[in-house]
């Protein structure tokens, strides 16, 4: 069967006939895979998903327990109609997968979904999965992106908070996966006392500590008057008037696009602080080395720059085009 | 480098002039020499190095990295220095001196500048290389003035603003007597002739206030609505500066050319057509310029109007009292048509006063200054010998059209607006105001922007038109720039009225009426 037959982009998604079933779609389908617990990935209203246990869990913190008609979690090899299905870590957020599916003829395909191969303590490691066909994100796919050591920025963090003691650090960290890595980064890097956490993270904050990973304590930032100098707040929360109780604060962002200082002024910041969870150009052009596919391609993002790579590193690539997935969802 | 590097990003990032004092402090107090005085020379454009053109960083780009890789990357960054300092592919985190660095861009050949940049390059970091190579084009662009970067050293030792101001012209990067002296040791010798000193300013006054104030023991003249400078001639060296102490003498060639005396004087630059005192709008076409065009000259020519004398013919008069001074000042003759002193108002009463001030002579005419007869020049803003009695401003009632989000303090408050005036049956933009309110005021306004929001685009919310705004502002310019053909100057939001139809706000042509 050739490769294309195997898996190909539809309106509503990747879609895999030989097994009846789409990876991370768009809107409604009898049978999803989802790769990770991103809002654009894992949508609500599908009849059948099968995800990771913890995407799974997140799914239902996030939309209610009624999210899909039934639910398998991925352990093991799978079968699903004429297909072998397997999830493997993708160290982008806490239960995020790669999707290997091996059709009983054909060649062996991995959709990486997000992912990402710096360490991380908030979800396990990427894995390098070996296979013909490697599908992979683009997002920061321009040699300008090459996200420095995360600790690096932590000192830059706790540098503003030593120099304005006086003032909060109000830091914009999408809700899941971003925050609960920016809390467990700046506990790596020595910042000990109470995080404030703006309501929007509660519950996927105590997700996480829940699955084990130590966040140290954390503290509500709901009432008038919080008392810790460090906050993490959704981005949406600062176009809110939660943001008028703290008086003359340092506003930052954590995101990977902050490494470029247009992007930073647009969002009117003052500390940018550039950590991703996406794979930077040195991680995805060694990974495509590494695994070295017969053919790869490109889901989202800046394909054009990952494209020209590959046609300077002889090796087959074609840009899929899906609609529908954000630059960094909130 | 990389402390440079740091201050760099965060001046970039910071808007609020405290903050950025502050970092600015902390990284002068960290730093040795010379690298802390090169790194302010650089901020303040006050450090003249080896331009590197964007046609030789492109011409190393090539060498490296794949034509269309850079052209997409350049494509999505946006900025050339750091789409290289991003792409340049090393992983080499040298801490080099920022004194090395200068180094190279001065004394480098230009045969030699490819491959030296390529090199330095090689060695530092991602933010060291935007640094380094901001500092290779020139191109700082942090928002630091001078005045800012006294205000900065003024915070670390005893000498203040107006001592800093004082010496500052006779200085040279990297400035190390300047941080002797900051530090305690002896007070920097004047290096330079004509230096700046420091100006007299004066302090608010209303009618309540002048009541308890005998008239007789003052004289009083009109405000005159230029640029207040002071212009020296010291042995043929000949300067004009602000009065925080920048040096504009290169655009205005005509009044450095008039300044055919001896001494340093206090007065008003304006433009001036014979008798007729130009609006200040025009002005303002002559600022800036590093070059003056002949025609530019003709059309706008700029004078001097004297207000007062400082150092006459080799005497320092400060210390006189300002009836002497004045004297000395009416007797003096400065060699050209272009410089006169500006005239005594004839009053008994502070009613008096306030009807010459009601009915000036001249549109260009800000209100009045009062100056007790006995007060030396004293540098800075002594409360009490001078004081201006300003016209009252003008206003508008303009519709708020548009908001954005603040910073620092006014975080998450809509404190920056922008008002329109009607034109026909539309409202056409015609400025910017983010201060006159109160705090409670702020929040009400909050209140109206986040209640009526149409559209939203990054921090900036458009509001239905319904509030009116009372908009008070200092003057008014014809302005090409500006969609509405006018700007103001100093524009501040007077009074909400919230008594007021948005139908019933002024028209663009009632304030087009008003430009002078
Ligand atoms: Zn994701
Ligand atoms: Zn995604």
């Amino acid at each position: 069967m050739r490769a294309d037959q195997i898996l190909h982009p539809t309106e509503a998604g990747l879609y895999c006939p030989p097994g009846d079933f789409h990876i991370d779609p768009i809107r409604p389908v009898p049978r999803a895979l989802i790769t990770h617990g991103h809002g654009d990935h894992a949508r609500a209203g599908h009849g059948a998903v099968m995800a990771t246990r913890q995407t799974l869990e997140i799914m239902a913190i996030r939309y209610g327990a009624d999210f899909t008609e039934t639910r398998q979690v991925a352990e093991g090899p799978i079968r699903v109609g004429d297909t072998t299905v397997s999830f493997h870590p993708a160290g982008h957020i806490l239960g995020s997968a790669q999707i290997a599916v091996q059709p009983d003829k054909g060649p062996k395909i991995v959709v990486s979904g997000d992912y990402c191969r710096r360490p991380n303590l908030v979800c396990a490691p990427y894995e390098p999965v070996p296979c013909d066909i490697f599908v992979t994100e683009a997002t920061f796919g321009l040699p300008v992106f090459r996200h420095p050591d995360p600790l690096q920025e932590m000192a830059r963090l706790r540098a503003s908070m030593a120099e304005f003691p006086e003032r909060q650090h109000l830091i914009g960290a999408y809700a899941l996966g971003k925050a609960q890595r920016v809390i467990s980064l700046a506990r790596q890097a020595g910042i000990d006392g109470p995080i404030a956490i703006h309501g929007a993270l509660q519950r996927l904050c105590d997700y996480h500590v829940e699955q084990g990973i130590d966040l140290g304590e954390l503290i509500p930032a709901t009432a008038a008057d919080v008392p810790a100098q460090l906050v993490i707040a959704p981005p949406s929360a600062f176009a809110s008037a939660w943001v008028q109780r703290f008086r003359d604060p340092v506003i930052g962002f954590a995101s990977g696009w902050m490494q470029v200082r247009a992007r930073a002024r647009q969002r009117g910041v003052e500390l940018p602080l550039v950590i991703s969870d996406h794979v930077d150009w040195p991680q995805v052009t060694q990974t495509i080395r590494e695994l070295a596919p017969s053919e790869v391609w490109i889901t989202h993002g800046n394909e054009d720059g990952l494209m020209r790579w590959c046609q300077l590193h002889q090796i087959a690539a074609r840009p899929l085009r899906l609609v529908g997935y954000e630059d960094e969802p909130e | 480098m990389k402390a440079f590097a740091n201050l760099l990003e965060r001046l970039a990032f910071t808007a609020a002039r405290n903050a950025k004092l502050r970092i600015l402090r902390h990284y002068l107090e960290q730093t040795p020499d010379p690298d802390r005085g090169f790194a302010l020379a650089a901020l303040t454009g006050d450090l003249k190095l080896r331009a590197v053109t964007p046609k030789l960083l492109r011409g190393l780009m090539a060498e490296r990295v794949d034509e269309q890789l850079f052209a997409l990357s350049y494509d999505f960054v946006g900025d050339l220095a750091e789409t290289i300092a991003l792409i340049w592919d090393g992983d080499q985190d040298d801490d080099v001196p920022l004194r090395d660095a200068v180094a190279l861009l001065s004394d480098t050949g230009r045969a030699g500048l490819p491959a030296a940049i390529s090199a330095m390059l090689d060695r530092l970091g991602p933010s060291e290389r935007l640094a380094f190579l901001k500092l290779a084009t020139g191109n700082m662009r942090v928002g630091l003035s001078a005045r800012m970067a006294r205000m900065a050293l003024a915070e670390m030792g005893d000498p203040q603003v107006k001592d800093l101001e004082e010496i500052w012209h006779g200085l040279t990067p990297p400035y190390q007597p300047l941080f002797d002296w900051i530090a305690g040791g002896a007070r920097p010798e004047h290096a330079a002739k004509a230096p700046f000193r420091p100006v007299m300013l004066s302090t608010p006054v209303d009618l309540d206030q002048l009541r308890a104030l005998d008239p007789a023991d003052h004289v009083a003249e009109w405000k005159w609505d230029g640029i207040r400078v002071q212009a020296v001639n010291d042995d043929g060296v000949r300067r004009l500066y602000s009065r925080t102490g920048e040096d504009i003498s290169g655009s205005f060639p005509d009044v450095i050319e008039a300044l055919n005396f001896d001494g340093a004087v206090d007065g008003e630059l304006l433009v001036r057509r014979g008798a007729n005192v130009a609006p200040f709008g025009d002005l303002q076409k002559r600022l800036g310029r590093k070059v003056v065009g002949k025609a530019m000259l003709e059309s706008h020519p700029a004078g001097l109007r004297v207000y007062d004398l400082m150092i006459w013919q080799g005497r320092d008069l400060r210390d006189m009292p300002h009836q002497d001074r004045r004297a000395i000042l009416q007797q003096a003759d400065f060699g050209s048509d272009r410089i006169d002193v500006s005239p005594l108002l004839d009053f008994a009463t502070w009613d008096d006063l306030a009807a010459l001030r009601a009915d000036p002579p001249s549109i260009v005419i800000e209100g009045v200054m009062i100056k007790r007869r006995d007060s030396a020049y004293v540098g800075g803003r002594p409360r009490g010998p001078w004081f201006k009695w300003k016209r009252d401003p003008m206003v508008i009632d303009a519709v708020m059209l548009y908001a954005q989000r603040g910073h620092g303090k006014r975080s998450g408050f809509y404190s920056d607006f922008t008002f329109g005036l009607w034109d026909g049956d539309v409202l056409v933009p015609v400025g910017k105001a983010y201060f006159g309110f109160t705090d409670e005021e702020l929040r009400e306004l909050d209140r109206v922007v986040r209640n009526n929001t149409t559209e939203r685009f990054g921090p900036v919310r458009s509001v239905a038109p319904k509030l009116v705004l009372e908009v008070a502002f200092e003057g008014l310019n014809a302005s090409a720039r500006h969609k509405s053909g006018v700007a103001m100057r100093f524009p501040r939001i007077s009074r909400i009225r919230w008594d007021k139809p948005a139908p019933e706000a002024d028209r663009l042509e009632t304030l087009k009426a008003m430009i002078p």
